[in-house]
């Protein structure tokens, strides 16, 4: 098992509208539900994923998705 | 019943039997006048005792209050932690929640009928505990209750603190919480989200706190009675009396305050109902729109609250109960339900959006002897459920899968009627759905 960062996504459903980008960043942690939302792991990120995470957060037109810390709302 | 009352009595029973909120009304049945609804709350329980404001946090977690509105969380901890944000430069403003959102209850429009000012109370007792300047009492637009409570308030005369009626759009969503705080900021009724932190900062940027009804009536109790006179009736853990919505297939539809914990039996007994003797499974649903399908004759003795209902996969939610009739159907009653939801939401999230009307169609296929939408339906509510920007769609989610237990389970040969046969001979929609929409009138996309 590969190490856990410290981190999880996080999207705001409110924000989100579903341009797909996070996914195409990091299909191995990002899959899209059946109308292009994106469908995120719920526990820590493995280690060697974080820096494309960020990359998918960076992606995301709407800033609807970020990283967080284990713990923060 | 005359209910005796000495607002100076800690200890005692305040009210015989379990009327705490609804006490006997005279059996002329004729709404009181606002003066003579203020004089009774006058000679029964004294001025509102704000000097117990200072400890009023440690008197309601010591009751164990928890909030009525539905989600049921601890009010002396949504007390403490407003009074803790709220200062002399940013003081809270407390939302009375007098909306009632779902078309199954009617608790808090009969508790606003026959006891305003206990309501009242509660929020006076919440502002001067949180350090409120500002009270709302958030009513549905043009509403009895709105001129109920306007008129409650006229009766007071002057207060020491602004307090307002506020009318908030008639929409299922709208009386979520962080959708109150919303419209009165911005005039958006729509929910903000849930990493929306009204405590900090809602109403004008202010701490806010935001009750439910029944929940600020109960603490002005609380406040005048105390911890351990609250806890004489109710559970360890759910202490108090509740107000449950009766309605359906009961010849006395309406209101009841019990006890927490007491059988479903006896509420059902209270409201008429009547065991069929029909041998299948005798549905009913319980805890609102966002509720779950209790076959009541493996549930009579089941206590009515959230920890024993849950025991039988059931929710307290709302605190209502809608009997269905003999052979009355779960499937067609929960299309209609899944489609008045999915076309209530705010459709600001993908769940909302596109969740709800998939979930509600497949509902209504299914209904219509279409065998693939069972697995449709299986797919589809995992993905939802957990997903939407509030938990509107939770609730839908929650409502489906019970419903497909039902029909996978004690009501298997109900289903098999729809997928032969394309229907089955149910009686009449029985529940109710807020008037616009009605048994029949499906989405039509897939």
């Amino acid at each position: 098992m590969s190490p856990k960062a410290n981190l999880l996504l996080r999207v705001d459903p409110l924000s989100c509208r579903a341009h797909g980008l996070c996914a195409e960043e990091l299909p191995e942690a990002i899959r899209l539900d059946e109308w292009g939302y994106p469908m995120l792991p719920t526990g820590p990120l493995p280690v060697h994923l974080v820096r494309r995470a960020k990359a998918a957060a960076n992606a995301c037109p709407v800033l609807a998705l970020r990283l967080a810390s284990v713990g923060e709302r | 019943m005359t209910v005796a009352l000495c607002p100076a009595s800690t200890n005692d029973l305040a009210f015989s039997g379990t009327a705490r909120l609804l006490p006997a009304v005279p059996a002329s049945g004729h709404r009181q006048s606002p003066a003579s609804t203020w004089q009774q709350h006058n000679a029964r329980l004294g001025p509102v005792p704000l000097q117990v404001a200072p400890q009023l946090v440690d008197l309601v977690s010591a009751a164990g209050l928890l909030g009525r509105g539905g989600g049921g969380f601890p009010t002396g901890t949504k007390l403490a932690a407003v009074a803790a944000n709220s200062s002399r430069r940013n003081p809270a403003v407390v939302v009375a929640n007098c909306c009632e959102g779902d078309p199954t209850s009617s608790k808090d429009a009969v508790l606003l009928a026959t006891s305003p000012h206990l309501v009242i109370d509660g929020a006076l007792l919440a502002a001067a505990t949180t350090g409120a300047d500002r009270v709302i009492l958030a009513v549905h637009k043009g509403s009895r209750t709105s001129a109920d409570l306007s008129q409650a308030l006229a009766a007071r005369g002057p207060q020491s603190i602004e307090i307002t009626v506020v009318g908030i759009p008639a929409r299922f969503v709208a009386s979520e919480a962080t959708a109150l705080v919303r419209y009165l900021n911005t005039g958006d009724a729509r929910p903000a989200g849930r990493l929306s932190r009204i405590w900090e900062s809602g109403v004008d940027g202010r701490p806010t706190l935001v009750d439910n009804a029944e929940t600020l009536a109960q603490l002005a109790l609380i406040a005048r009675f105390g911890p351990a006179w609250f806890r004489q009736l109710g559970t360890e853990s759910e202490p108090g009396t509740a107000l449950v919505t009766v309605g359906g297939a009961v010849s006395r539809p309406g209101v009841v305050e019990v006890a927490v914990g007491t059988p479903l039996r006896i509420i059902l007994t209270a409201a008429g109902w009547v065991p069929t003797g029909h041998a299948g499974p005798a549905w009913a649903l319980i805890g609102g729109l966002a509720g779950r399908w209790i076959d009541l004759h493996r549930a009579t003795e089941i206590g009515f609250s959230a920890d024993e209902l849950g025991l039988v996969g059931g929710t307290k939610g709302v605190s209502s109960i809608v009997v269905l009739p003999a052979g009355g159907c779960v499937l067609t009653e929960t299309a209609r339900i899944l489609d008045y939801l999915a076309h209530s939401g705010a459709r600001q999230c993908g769940p909302c959006m596109f969740g709800l009307p998939a979930i509600a169609a497949d509902m209504a296929s299914l209904a219509d002897a279409d065998r693939d939408a069972l697995g449709r339906l299986r797919v589809r509510l995992p993905v939802i459920d957990k997903r939407g920007g509030c938990s509107h769609p939770d609730g839908a989610v929650a409502l489906a899968a019970s419903a497909l237990r039902a029909l996978t389970g004690p009501d298997a040969v109900h289903l098999d009627l729809h997928l032969r046969h394309g229907g089955c001979n149910s009686p009449a929609a029985i529940v109710p759905l807020g008037g616009h929409r009605t048994a029949g009138n499906r989405r039509e996309n897939r």
